[in-house]
């Protein structure tokens, strides 16, 4: 049968956000996928090593649009390392359930997405939905529904407003009641089962070696997650699971995502129970005049899409020198999709790659 | 795991029957958050015009615009903030940088418009913008912009706990009221290059400070170079437009702390420290300030009063290669610097680093020398291109009260003390006036009690016309007063100095007083003539304000020199008097009567004097 290269994206119905894939098919059956990033690139390194400190925050954000926060969290992290900034007891705690409700949000986002790929409207529907009502409380809270700009060096810029504890109870349980709607529909359903099922497999050994983590290695049974390796914040200071699947194929990888939000869930009432009351910021220097020592810092944090990490070079001036993001998408996006993508089916690409959890900006960076 | 089964999306058919979640806007609306960041609000009476939004923002979206009907008051600018909504990406750091709180976010987010000048967007509130802030009942969503916005629709405004910048001071080392009230050791001990650099990292660089000082020193630059450790680079800032920052750097009336943004949530930045601290590092000014000698333009000026505007005159008169000569009755430089402030307030030896240095470049010194006694004054403004008249004030005034020729004038105490002999202080001193000049004195007098009697129980008075809140005196020196153990007898006038049988001073006789100034805001005082008592005291000193002394000036030339209404030597735009020739400059010109606002005469004068002469 003859060869066919297809260009997949970036203007393809199957497509989310601004990348493309070159497949070399035959037939039905992809042969080579070659990923091909950069339409969105718009050079957030380099623009952080010209703007202060403190500038970078409301930009930092953006390199994620979906989940803009655990963006906001590395590079706090970073600063704080190469500051020596101390964070109060309670902006930890709110810094977690901060990150947390964002991952929530991020994952009812992925999982409109993909059910909307596989063609599931009304499930699409209800996560956007559900997604928006998180965002409700983001507004609530940091007066932004998108780009927080919430996580500061020294913790957090505003305390909890109040009654907002009970806010976010209330709107957990209203998205939790509807758990059951969501598996009758969309995890129980034998659609989506033939579907994913053993579509875009990706091995424990494959994903090790290509810098695969998050929701693509732990659905090959590896408990790895930074939050519980390495933790920050205050994810030390309560019990949870890491939810794992064994069979690495996208059905196991959209579990994980299922079962990570109601993880999620559980965490955030278990810091909302046990988060003290204080402080939640330590006082940052004057913005115009804040130089950090000559120093570097690597810092990694569990964004929802896998292990985030910043690589952070002060020269003891008022900006930084260096900056550079690892993100998951980066290796799920490159090397994980094309060889998920070989021998697949040009019907599965869209299926493989939301399901690998792809956001094009992380790439490009 | 088993094949889940087809038939399990069916369970959630009960949807179908349920309503849309859907709002249908825009007749259903949806209230934005509490702390919603949409479009600014700017208090303008709040509003110091600073820039510090404008400086912050990520995305250039601010930039200050000159209002030009604005009237600032001082340390204030005619500025505010510009918005451009192309740009502005809501992240608030502007809000939470402003010092003041005036600028704020609002819950508003609606504006559709064909013309896109209208995004950019010159802020206000209900206050000052009343027609496009409406009520809810003549709100209307359909036709919201910026020019039809919800009023108290406050969002995201600044937590005023909550501050970018460090509110409290670096703390400076002083020597304690204990320690300090037994000897002339200076009170202020200085701060060292790591206090001095991490206080300077403070500055928000916004140069409201620079408004309001008189001279209008470029204190953000200086500040900035001791911030980078250019101490070298910041005295040469402070030196194009003050030549005497050691002087300055202790005594200096400080308005730029008055206007310091930093006040709003905090300490104002320690300036005037930062001045010293620089001139104090300093060993060698000239080595630091590298001044090339300029080539000499042939003009002679004279310059009578080596006080901070004679020095000033001098100093920048050098620069302009014409040859000066400072006429001065004192055996040093400095004029009221020299005699006034208190050993412990200003040191003879920073006074002399200032003067030297100028004198150094060239600049002729004649000491121990009157006009009008050593040297005629017609003498002067006959051999001389130019004449700068900079004599402040020299006579201290007296209340005139019963027996008042049995009291002591204030600067004939201070002088004494500072650069004369030591007085014989009484063991109960009273001292009359509640300005800085009266707290000078009660403080050394009370110093020298407590060398003088050692063992002995001693007290100083302050009695002042004037209640705590109007005493003229600073409040740090009304506080450091108090900490020394100075009594205080705030709104009590002498009516009489009641001597004992050998014609000694017993004590003064006071009368309560009712006000101090009239309905005009003039200084006229009424008193309770039955409500009296005696303070008792074996020495009384005058200090209730200074005159300048014309006494050399012939009758014929005084009669030509014209003056203001607050009795205050006339001078033109160029600092020139109504005698042709004579520049004036300092105390008996301006009525701030302080050292820099004498440097800010001087600046004009020497503008003038240039003119003129060349």
């Amino acid at each position: 049968m003859r060869e066919l290269e297809l260009y997949f994206g970036p203007q393809h119905l199957g497509m989310v956000g601004n990348f493309s894939i070159t497949l070399k098919v035959e037939g039905d059956r992809i042969l080579k996928a070659t990923a091909n990033p950069g339409y969105l690139h718009r050079g957030f390194e380099k623009l952080m090593e010209l703007r202060s400190w403190i500038k970078n925050f409301p930009m930092v954000c953006r390199i994620n649009v979906v989940e803009p926060d655990s963006m906001e969290m590395i590079y706090a992290m970073g600063v704080e390392k190469l500051a020596g900034i101390e964070v109060p007891e309670r902006a930890h705690y709110i810094r977690s359930i901060y990150l947390e409700l964002a991952r929530v949000g991020s994952h009812l986002f992925g999982l409109w997405a993909y059910a909307n790929m596989l063609g599931f409207d009304t499930v699409a529907q209800w996560a956007m939905y559900h997604r928006d009502l998180v965002l409700d409380l983001f507004e609530e809270l940091t007066g932004g529904r998108v780009y927080h700009i919430y996580i500061w060096p020294g913790g957090v810029r505003r305390d909890f407003p109040e009654g907002f504890k009970d806010k976010i109870v209330n709107t957990l349980h209203s998205i939790g009641g509807c758990v059951p709607d969501y598996d009758n529909t969309f995890f129980n359903n034998r659609l989506f089962y033939e579907r994913a099922k053993g579509i875009g497999t990706v091995t424990r050994e494959e994903a090790l070696a290509m810098g695969g983590t998050g929701q693509v290695l732990r659905a090959t049974g590896m408990q790895y997650d930074v939050r519980r390796v390495e933790p920050y914040a205050a994810y030390d200071k309560v019990p949870w699971e890491v939810p794992t699947r064994e069979d690495g194929d996208a059905y196991s990888r959209i579990w994980v995502v299922r079962d990570e939000m109601i993880e999620s869930v559980h965490m955030i009432f278990k810091l909302l129970d046990a988060m003290p009351e204080g402080e939640v910021y330590n006082r940052i220097p004057n913005p115009f005049k804040w130089t950090i020592p000559n120093k570097e810092a690597y810092v990694r944090c569990e964004s929802s899409r896998g292990e985030l990490g910043l690589y952070l070079v002060s020269n003891g001036g008022d900006k930084p020198y260096r900056v550079h993001f690892r993100t998951p998408s980066y290796t799920h996006g490159l090397t994980i999709l094309e060889k998920a993508l070989k021998n697949a089916s040009i019907a599965d690409v869209g299926n493989i790659m939301i399901s690998l959890y792809v956001v094009a900006p992380e790439i490009d960076r | 795991m088993a094949k889940p089964s087809l038939l399990s999306p069916l369970k959630s058919a009960g949807f179908l029957f349920k309503k849309p979640k859907t709002l249908r806007y825009p007749f259903e609306l949806k209230e934005p958050a509490q702390r919603y960041r949409g479009f600014h609000l700017n208090d303008w009476g709040q509003c110091t015009g600073c820039g510090n939004c404008a400086d912050i923002c990520p995305n250039d979206a601010i930039q200050m615009v000159e209002i030009p009907e604005l009237e600032p008051k001082l340390g204030e600018k005619k500025e505010r903030p510009k918005l451009d909504y192309g740009r502005c990406c809501f992240c608030g750091l502007c809000v939470d940088i402003c010092p003041p709180g005036s600028l704020r976010l609002s819950r508003d987010y609606f504006h559709i418009h064909f013309d896109t000048d209208t995004f950019t967007f010159l802020p206000k509130d209900e206050k000052a913008n009343q027609e496009n802030f409406l009520p809810a009942e003549k709100y209307s969503v359909l036709k919201a912009s910026l020019s039809h916005r919800k009023e108290n629709y406050e969002g995201f405004v600044s937590d005023l706990q909550y501050t970018l910048f460090e509110p409290e001071r670096v703390h400076m080392p002083e020597v304690s009221p204990e320690e300090r009230k037994v000897s002339f050791i200076e009170q202020v001990i200085g701060y060292n290059r790591e206090e001095a650099q991490k206080e300077a990292g403070r500055c928000l660089g916004c140069q409201l400070c620079e408004e309001a000082c008189p001279a209008h020193l470029k204190i953000s630059d200086y500040i900035k170079a001791i911030f980078e450790n250019k101490t070298d680079e910041s005295l040469q800032k402070i030196f194009e437009d003050n030549p005497i920052p050691a002087i300055c750097g202790r005594v200096c009336m400080k308005h730029c702390e008055d206007a310091c943004s930093l006040r709003f949530r905090g300490e104002p930045l320690a300036i005037r420290w930062l001045k010293r601290y620089v001139a104090d590092t300093t060993k060698d000014y000239k080595s630091a300030l590298e001044q090339k000698h300029v080539k000499p333009s042939g003009k002679t000026v004279a310059v009578i009063g080596a006080g901070p505007g004679g020095l000033a005159v001098a100093y920048f008169l050098i620069l302009k290669g014409h040859q000066v000569v400072v006429f001065d009755e004192l055996p040093g430089g400095g004029g009221t610097m020299r005699i006034g402030p208190p050993l412990y307030r200003l040191p003879l030896e920073s006074i002399d680093k200032d003067v030297d240095y100028i004198h150094s470049l060239g600049v002729e010194f004649k000491f121990n020398t009157k006009v009008g006694r050593d040297v005629s004054f017609e003498y002067l403004l006959k051999n001389y291109d130019a004449v700068f008249l900079g004599i402040g004030t020299t006579l201290s005034r007296s209340t005139k009260v019963k027996n008042s020729k049995k009291c002591l004038l204030a600067l004939d105490f201070l002088k004494d003390n500072k650069i004369g002999k030591q007085c014989k202080v009484g063991k109960e001193v009273i001292v009359i006036g509640g300005g800085n000049v009266a707290m000078d004195v009660a403080r050394e007098a009370l110093r020298l009690q407590h060398m003088q009697y050692p063992k002995n129980s001693v007290v100083t008075k302050a009695v002042s016309l004037e209640d705590w809140d109007e005493m003229p005196a600073t409040k740090e020196e009304i506080e450091e007063a108090k900490e020394e153990g100075i009594q205080f007898h705030p709104a009590w006038g002498p009516k009489e100095v009641v001597l004992d049988e050998k014609g000694c001073v017993k004590g003064l006789l006071c009368m309560k007083v009712k006000s101090v100034f009239d309905k005009q805001g003039r200084f006229a005082p009424t008193f309770y003539e039955e409500k009296e008592r005696l303070l008792e005291g074996d020495m009384i000193i005058e200090a209730i304000g200074q005159a300048p002394d014309f006494s050399f000036i012939s009758k014929k030339l005084f009669d030509q020199l014209k003056f203001t209404k607050y009795k205050k030597v006339y001078v033109d735009k160029n600092g020139m008097t109504s005698i042709t020739g004579l520049f004036a400059g300092g105390d008996i010109v301006n009525v701030n009567l302080d050292a820099v606002t004498a440097i800010a005469d001087a600046k004009i004068a020497v503008e003038g004097i240039d003119k003129y002469i060349c």
